[in-house]
């Protein structure tokens, strides 16, 4: 055990700090995301009240797309110089290494929405109606279902041909009731017309679900020759 | 087993136009709907053949991870392909038979939703193995398998909760099916399973035909001498 958290919190360390020093990930998820905000904004021009019945929908694609951008890079540095080769000919257990791949995105995907969530604030006029606090655990949650899901199919994606659009290709369609439930959730909290509970309990079984699995699988598909 | 698959085929073939009859004349008209009921009998039981074959594409896939059988390889890949083919068709025939009762092509209702959740899983499980190369293909494909089969209670609960406005199933509850539309259906059901293995069958001797090929391929370029290609 205290060898899976050895590892796990020194691949973090060092992805953190070599994200840290070229910004690589966030940068370009960045820009992405504004301009995802951008065109939306010229497309829709909502009003206030349209804006709370949409926005949900429109922070939570940004975020997925954007999303894919630092997940499609989360396994390509190490398949320089064969850096996966020699994490496979290790006896490094594989879930610290996807523990710490998945943290590590966390971070970058939370990092993403903390910076971003003002700027959709000030150009959509939002203000939530509901409980806004029920948004932190809805938002953590959500994040964990993209990025954990992500990063195991990030995984699984690298090994194929057009490896970047193969990601969302996978991603996309098993994130369905996430994404439903991270769009419905913030749409029931920015309105105040109901509950986001049941969006927040069915998060969490989706989380449990798919990082139970993907940890059980996770050395199957590193090890695939 | 060579004899066994034409008399299959035939008897497959005898059971679809028997079957064909009995829903295009011998079953009753339907009272409010008519004639477009009857497409009932092809949408209901492509939709369970198609949940079967996807059913056993999930069982295949976790023998496969356990005991890297090819033979389980084979039959998750051939279940797959041809378990979308019979999603389409439902998600084909759904819509004509909507139209005109409904009066609408689509609504995002439970089974419609879930229905085309599992189509888009099962297209993304057949890129990932069209796009994967090599003996890695069969373990990500069985891991993705997984993964869809997973998603199905969580895609039926967020869309259960999200809305419904199906019309509540007939079969099952209460049995306000006629009998006789009942076994219609049950004939329909049989020969579209039969005419499902037949094509399941054909395209895993296909596949190992394939697969054959290209190992003897490979070996012939092993044993040939360097230098003459």
């Amino acid at each position: 055990m205290s060898s899976l958290s050895n590892i796990s919190t020194a691949t973090l360390t060092k992805d953190l700090r070599l994200e840290w020093r070229s910004k690589d990930a966030i940068n370009s998820m960045l820009f992405f995301a504004l301009l995802v905000v951008v065109i939306f904004s010229f497309s829709f021009n909502p009003t206030a009240e349209e804006s709370r019945q949409i926005a949900g929908g429109l922070v939570w694609v940004a975020f997925l797309f954007a999303a894919v951008v630092a997940l499609n890079q989360t396994w390509a540095r190490e398949l320089r110089n064969q850096v996966l080769d020699a994490y496979r000919v290790s006896p490094a257990p594989a879930n610290a290494l996807f523990l710490a791949k998945a943290v590590g995105n966390f971070v970058f995907v939370s990092v993403l929405e903390a910076l971003m969530t003002p700027l959709f604030i000030v150009f959509y006029t939002l203000r939530a109606l509901g409980p806004a606090w029920q948004l932190i655990p809805l938002a953590m949650l959500g994040t964990w279902a993209v990025v954990v899901n992500g990063t195991f199919f990030a995984a699984m994606s690298i090994r194929t041909r057009s490896r970047e659009i193969m990601l969302p290709l996978l991603l996309f369609p098993i994130s369905i009731p996430a994404l439903l439930s991270m769009v419905e959730g913030t749409s029931a909290i920015l309105t105040g017309e109901a509950s986001a509970k049941f969006w927040i309990v069915l998060l969490a079984v989706y989380d449990l679900v798919f990082t139970s699995v993907s940890l059980l699988l996770f050395e199957t598909v590193l090890n695939a020759e | 087993m060579k004899k066994a698959f034409p008399i299959f085929a035939l008897l497959t073939l005898v059971l679809l136009s028997y079957a064909l009859y009995e829903a295009l004349v011998a079953a009753p008209t339907e009272q409010t709907m008519g004639d477009v009921q009857r497409i009932f009998y092809y949408h209901v039981p492509s939709a369970w053949t198609a949940f079967l074959l996807f059913l056993v594409n999930f069982v295949a896939s976790v023998v496969y991870l356990v005991n890297r059988s090819d033979k389980a390889d084979m039959v998750a890949l051939v279940t797959a392909e041809v378990g979308v083919v019979f999603c389409t068709v439902v998600l084909v025939t759904g819509p004509i038979w909507a139209r005109p009762v409904w009066g609408i092509w689509w609504t995002w209702d439970l089974r419609l939703t879930l229905t085309l959740v599992l189509w888009l899983i099962y297209v993304s499980y057949l890129m990932l193995r069209r796009f994967s190369s090599g003996s890695q293909t069969p373990v990500m494909a069985a891991v993705l398998a997984v993964f869809g089969a997973l998603d199905v209670p969580l895609v039926y609960f967020s869309i259960w909760y999200f809305r419904t406005q199906h019309p509540s199933p007939v079969i099952g509850r209460g049995g306000s099916l006629d009998p006789r539309m009942a076994r219609v259906l049950l004939i329909n059901w049989a020969a579209f399973l039969c005419f499902a293995v037949l094509i399941c069958w054909s395209r895993y001797r296909l596949e190992r035909l394939k697969r054959e090929v290209e190992e003897t391929q490979a070996l012939e370029a092993l044993l040939e001498p360097r230098g003459v290609r």
